[in-house]
C-alpha cells in the first residue's frame, strides 16, 4: 500500500499530553483514546456478564430433562415458581444473551473500542470529528444496558424478563408478554441504537474530513476502510429497526395493530423490518473484524495486504448487497417459491466478495516472512473458523435446505461460527495487536498462546457438536431434549469449561502485563507495521498528531 | 486544551453534557415504563418521565448553546464547519431511512390487505371513511411548500446581506409551519377514524404523526435562528446553523409530499370519502 513517511512528531512538548483531573478525564471525555478505553471495559463487563448467561445454559442442556432451570426460577420468580415460569426463565436467557452480545459487547468493543483508538490514528487526524458527541455515544450505552438488564427483574410474559428472543418477534413481544419487560427491552434498543447513529455519523464525517494530506481514500488502512463501510450500515439499518421496534410500543401500549394479525395487522410485517436492519447488523458485527485481521496478517507476514483496493471494494459489496438479502432469515414464513430463488441467489452473491478476501488474506501471508505471535495466530484462528461458518452461511442460503435447517442447532452453530469464532477471534486478535500501543506494556507471549490454544479448542468442543444435533432436528431455543441428542449436548457443556479456562488466562494476563509487563516500543512488530499507529509512542500523547503528518507515495 | 496545536480541527474541552443527556434519557425511559405499565408499577411515571424529558431539553440547550459560543470564538474553521455539514446531511440521511420503515408498514397494508376477518382484501378497512385528500390536505401541501420558498428567501437575503429579508422569512417560515401544525392538529380531531384499531389509522397516525413531530422539531429550529438572527449572529459567509434548520425543514417539506401522494391520494383512492 503505502510507506509511512510521517514527520518525525514533537512529543517533547508536555501540552500535548497534559490530561484533564479524573472526573473530567473520564466522565466528561472528548478524547477519542479516552473514550475508546470506556467502550473496551464497558465491553469487556458485558462479555462477562453474557458469557456467564451461556455458562447457565451449558449446564442446563448438558444433559436431558431439566436439571437446574426450576431452581433458578425459584431465584428470579419467588419460591413457588412453575415449570412453566421456568421455561420463561430459559427464553429470557437466551435473549438477554443474544442482546448482549451483539449490542453491548461486540459493537462496543469493535467500533466504539477500536474504531475510537485507532481509526482517527490510522489517518493521521488528532481526534474524531465531533469528541463531545462521541462521549455521549458511550454514555448512552450505560442506561441501555442498565434497562436490558432491569428488565430481568420486572413481568414479562409468564415470569420476569423478556423472553422474546433477541429478534423480538410479535406476537410474543406484544400479545405473549404483556409485561414491563419487553417496554424495557425496546427503549434498551432506541438508546443503543440511537447511540450507534450519532457513533456512525462520527465515524463517516471522520474518516471523509479528517484524513492527514495524502491519504487518500485509496491510501487508507483497510482497518478504516471497514470502519467507514460498518458506519454506513449503521446509519441506514438502525433507523428502520427504531420504526420496527416503535411499532411493537405503540401496539403494545397505545392500540395499534401493525403486527396483530387477529385485527389486519401482518406480524411477518415485524420480521422484514427486524432483517432488513439485522442483516446489515451481522455485517455491521464483522466488518470491522475483516479490517483488525486485514492489518494483522499484514504485518505478521511483513508484507502489504494482497489485492488492497480488491479488499476495499469487497467490504463495499458485502456492504452494499448486505441490504438486499435480509429475507433469507425468513425462508420458513410461506413466501413463494420465486421470491426465496431471488434471496437464495443475492445471499450466495455474498459469497463471491468474501472468497475474495479469504484468498486475499492467504495470498498476503503466501510468500511472506511470518512470524506467529499472538495476533497472528488469533487472526489466523479467524480466518479459518469464519470460513467454517461462511461454508455453513451457503448451504443455509438455499431456501430449499433451510426448510429443513430453519432454527434448529446447525443455525446456531453457524452464526457462532461466524460470532462467536470470527468477531470475538477478530476482537482478541485487535486486543493483542493493539494492547502494547494502548497500555504501553507488552503482554505476555506465553499466556497469549496458551489463551488462544485453549480457547480455540473449546469453542470449536463448543459448537462443533452443534452442527451434528442440529442436521439430526435439534430446534434452537428449549432448555429440554431428547436423549437422543444427549451425547453432542455433553460434549459441547464440556468445550464451555474449556473456553472458560482459556478467558481466565486472558484476565491473568491483562493483569500482569499491565503491571509487570515490558515496557512497549512505539513500534513492537517490526517493519511489517506499517500504519501511523506505529509511528507514534506507547502508549501515544494525549494529543497525537498536533502537527499532522504526511503521507508520501510509496512509488514517488 | 492542546498547546501547539498546529492544525484547523476542534480539539474540545471536557463537557458534562453527554453524561447529563445520557442520565436524563434514562430517566425518562424509565418514566416512560412506569407510565406506560401505571397499574403495576404506581404513579411515579409522568412525574419521572416529564423530568427526564426536562433533563433531556435542558442538555440539548446547554450543548447548543457552547456549540454557537465555540461558533463566535473562531473554533468553526473552514474544515469544522464542513464536519458538521456532513454531520446534518448524515443524520438526515438516518431519518430518511425511519420513515422508510413507516412508509414499509403502510405499503405492506395497503398493497397485501390481509386476506382474512376483519379486513377481507380491504385497503382502507371496511368502514373507514378517510379524509379528502383535497382539502386540508391538499392546503396543508401547499402551505409547506410554500414555506420552502420563505426559507429560501431568508437564506437569499442573508447571503446578499439584507437582515430584514432574513428575519421576515424565517418570520413567515415559522407561522406557515405553525399553521400547517395548527391544521394538523385540527385534522386530527376531526378525523373520522380513530387511533390504532385498525391497519389503515395505525399506519395513518404513526406516519403522519412523526411528520408532524419532525415539523414541530423544524419549527423550534427555526425559531431559534429567527431569535438567533435578532442578535445578529449569522454572517452572509458564515451561517451553517441556519443552513441546517433550512436542510432539515425542505426533508421534512419532501417527507410530507410522500405522505401526501402515498396515504392522502393514492392510499384512500376508491374508499368512502368522509363528508363528500
Amino acid at each position: 500500500m503505502t510507506t509511512i513517511a510521517a514527520d518525525a512528531h514533537a512529543h517533547d512538548h508536555h501540552d500535548a499530553d497534559h490530561k484533564p483531573a479524573f472526573f473530567a478525564r473520564w466522565f466528561m471525555s472528548t478524547n477519542h483514546k479516552d473514550i475508546g478505553t470506556l467502550y473496551l471495559i464497558f465491553a469487556i463487563i458485558a462479555g462477562v456478564i453474557g458469557g456467564f448467561i451461556s455458562g447457565l445454559m451449558r449446564i442446563e442442556l448438558a444433559e436431558p430433562g431439566i436439571q437446574y432451570l426450576q431452581t433458578w426460577a425459584q431465584i428470579m420468580d419467588g419460591p413457588d415458581a412453575t415449570l412453566d415460569q421456568a421455561y420463561h426463565l430459559w427464553n429470557v436467557l437466551i435473549t438477554a444473551h443474544g442482546l448482549i452480545m451483539v449490542f453491548f459487547m461486540v459493537m462496543p468493543a469493535i467500533i466504539g473500542g477500536f474504531g475510537n483508538w485507532f481509526v482517527p490514528i490510522m489517518i493521521g487526524a488528532p481526534d474524531m470529528a465531533f469528541p463531545r458527541m462521541n462521549n455521549i455515544s458511550f454514555w448512552l450505552l450505560i442506561p441501555a444496558f442498565m434497562l436490558l438488564l432491569g428488565s430481568t427483574f420486572v413481568p414479562g410474559g409468564l415470569g420476569n424478563g423478556a423472553g422474546t428472543g433477541w429478534t423480538v418477534y410479535a406476537p410474543l413481544s406484544t400479545s405473549g408478554s404483556p409485561g414491563p419487560a419487553v417496554d424495557m427491552a425496546i427503549l434498551s434498543l432506541h438508546i443503543a441504537g440511537a447511540s450507534s447513529i450519532l457513533g456512525a455519523i462520527n465515524f463517516i464525517t471522520t474518516i471523509f474530513n479528517m484524513r492527514a494530506p495524502g491519504m487518500t481514500l485509496h491510501k487508507m488502512p483497510l482497518f478504516v476502510w471497514s470502519v467507514l463501510v460498518t458506519a454506513f450500515l449503521l446509519l441506514l439499518a438502525l433507523p428502520v429497526l427504531a420504526a420496527a421496534i416503535t411499532m411493537l410500543l405503540t401496539d403494545r401500549n397505545f392500540g395499534t395493530v401493525f403486527y396483530d394479525g387477529l385485527r389486519g395487522g401482518d406480524p411477518e410485517l415485524y420480521q422484514h423490518l427486524f432483517w432488513f436492519f439485522g442483516h446489515p447488523e451481522v455485517y455491521i458485527m464483522i466488518l470491522p473484524g475483516f479490517g483488525i485481521v486485514s492489518q494483522i496478517v499484514s504485518t505478521f507476514s511483513r508484507k502489504p495486504v494482497f489485492g488492497y483496493l480488491g479488499m476495499a471494494y469487497a467490504m463495499v459489496a458485502i456492504g452494499v448487497v448486505g441490504f438486499i438479502v435480509w429475507a433469507h432469515h425468513m425462508f420458513t414464513t410461506g413466501m413463494s417459491v420465486n421470491v426465496k430463488m431471488y434471496f437464495t441467489a443475492a445471499t450466495m452473491v455474498i459469497a463471491v466478495p468474501t472468497g475474495v478476501k479469504i484468498f486475499s488474506w492467504i495470498a498476503t501471508m503466501w510468500g511472506g516472512s511470518l512470524s506467529f505471535k499472538t495476533p497472528m495466530v488469533w487472526a489466523l484462528g479467524f480466518i479459518f473458523m469464519f470460513t467454517v461458518g461462511g461454508v455453513t452461511g451457503v448451504v443455509l442460503a438455499n431456501g430449499g435446505v433451510d426448510d429443513v435447517l430453519h432454527d434448529t442447532y446447525y443455525v446456531v452453530a453457524h452464526f457462532h461460527y461466524v460470532l462467536s469464532l470470527g468477531a470475538v477471534f477478530a476482537l482478541f486478535a485487535g486486543f493483542y495487536y493493539w494492547f502494547p500501543k494502548m497500555t504501553g506494556r507488552m503482554y505476555s507471549e506465553l499466556l497469549g498462546q496458551l489463551h488462544f490454544w485453549i480457547f480455540f479448542i473449546g469453542v470449536n468442543v463448543l459448537f462443533f457438536p452443534m452442527h451434528f444435533v442440529g442436521l439430526s432436528g435439534m430446534p434452537r431455543r428449549y432448555p429440554d431434549y431428547p436423549e437422543a441428542f444427549a451425547y453432542w449436548n455433553s460434549i459441547a457443556s464440556q468445550g464451555y469449561n474449556i473456553l472458560i479456562i482459556g478467558v481466565a488466562i486472558w484476565f491473568v494476563n491483562i493483569f500482569w502485563s499491565l503491571f509487570a509487563g515490558k515496557k512497549a516500543e512505539g513500534n513492537p512488530w517490526g517493519e511489517g507495521a506499517t500504519t501511523l499507529e506505529w509511528t507514534l509512542s506507547s502508549p501515544p500523547p494525549y494529543h497525537q498528531f498536533e502537527t499532522l503528518p504526511v503521507i508520501e507515495d510509496a512509488h514517488h | 486544551m492542546a498547546g501547539a496545536k498546529n492544525h484547523d480541527y476542534h480539539i474540545l474541552p471536557p463537557s458534562i453534557w453527554p453524561l447529563m443527556g445520557s442520565v436524563s434519557a434514562f430517566m425518562m425511559a424509565m418514566g416512560a415504563i412506569f407510565w406506560m405499565h401505571a397499574d403495576q408499577m404506581g404513579s411515579a411515571g409522568p412525574g419521572l418521565f416529564g423530568l427526564g424529558l426536562a433533563g433531556v431539553l435542558a442538555t440539548m440547550f446547554f450543548w447548543w448553546m457552547d456549540v454557537v459560543k465555540e461558533a463566535h470564538s473562531g473554533d468553526h474553521t473552514p474544515v469544522v464547519q464542513l464536519h458538521l455539514r456532513y454531520g446534518m446531511i448524515l443524520f438526515i440521511a438516518s431519518e430518511v431511512m425511519f420513515f422508510v420503515g413507516w412508509f414499509w408498514a403502510f405499503f405492506d397494508f395497503s398493497i397485501f390487505p390481509s386476506a382474512l376477518e376483519p379486513i377481507n382484501g380491504l385497503f382502507p378497512s371496511k368502514g373507514v371513511e378517510v379524509l379528502n385528500a383535497f382539502e386540508l390536505p391538499l392546503l396543508n401541501t401547499l402551505i409547506l411548500l410554500c414555506s420552502g420558498t420563505t426559507v429560501t428567501w431568508a437564506h437569499h437575503s442573508l447571503i446578499h446581506g439584507d437582515r430584514e429579508g432574513l428575519k421576515k422569512g424565517l418570520l413567515l417560515t415559522i407561522l406557515l409551519g405553525i399553521l400547517f401544525s395548527c391544521i394538523q392538529a385540527y385534522e386530527y380531531a376531526h378525523a373520522p377514524f380513530p387511533f390504532g384499531e385498525t391497519p389503515y389509522s395505525s399506519a395513518f397516525y404513526m406516519a403522519t404523526g412523526f411528520h408532524g413531530f419532525h415539523v414541530l422539531v423544524g419549527t423550534i429550529f427555526l425559531i431559534v435562528c429567527l431569535v438567533r438572527a435578532n442578535k445578529g449572529h449569522f454572517t452572509p459567509r458564515q451561517h451553517f446553523g441556519f443552513e441546517a434548520a433550512a436542510w432539515y425543514w425542505h426533508f421534512v417539506d419532501v417527507v410530507w409530499l410522500f405522505l401526501f401522494a402515498a396515504i392522502y391520494v393514492w392510499g384512500g383512492w376508491g374508499a368512502p370519502v368522509h363528508g363528500g
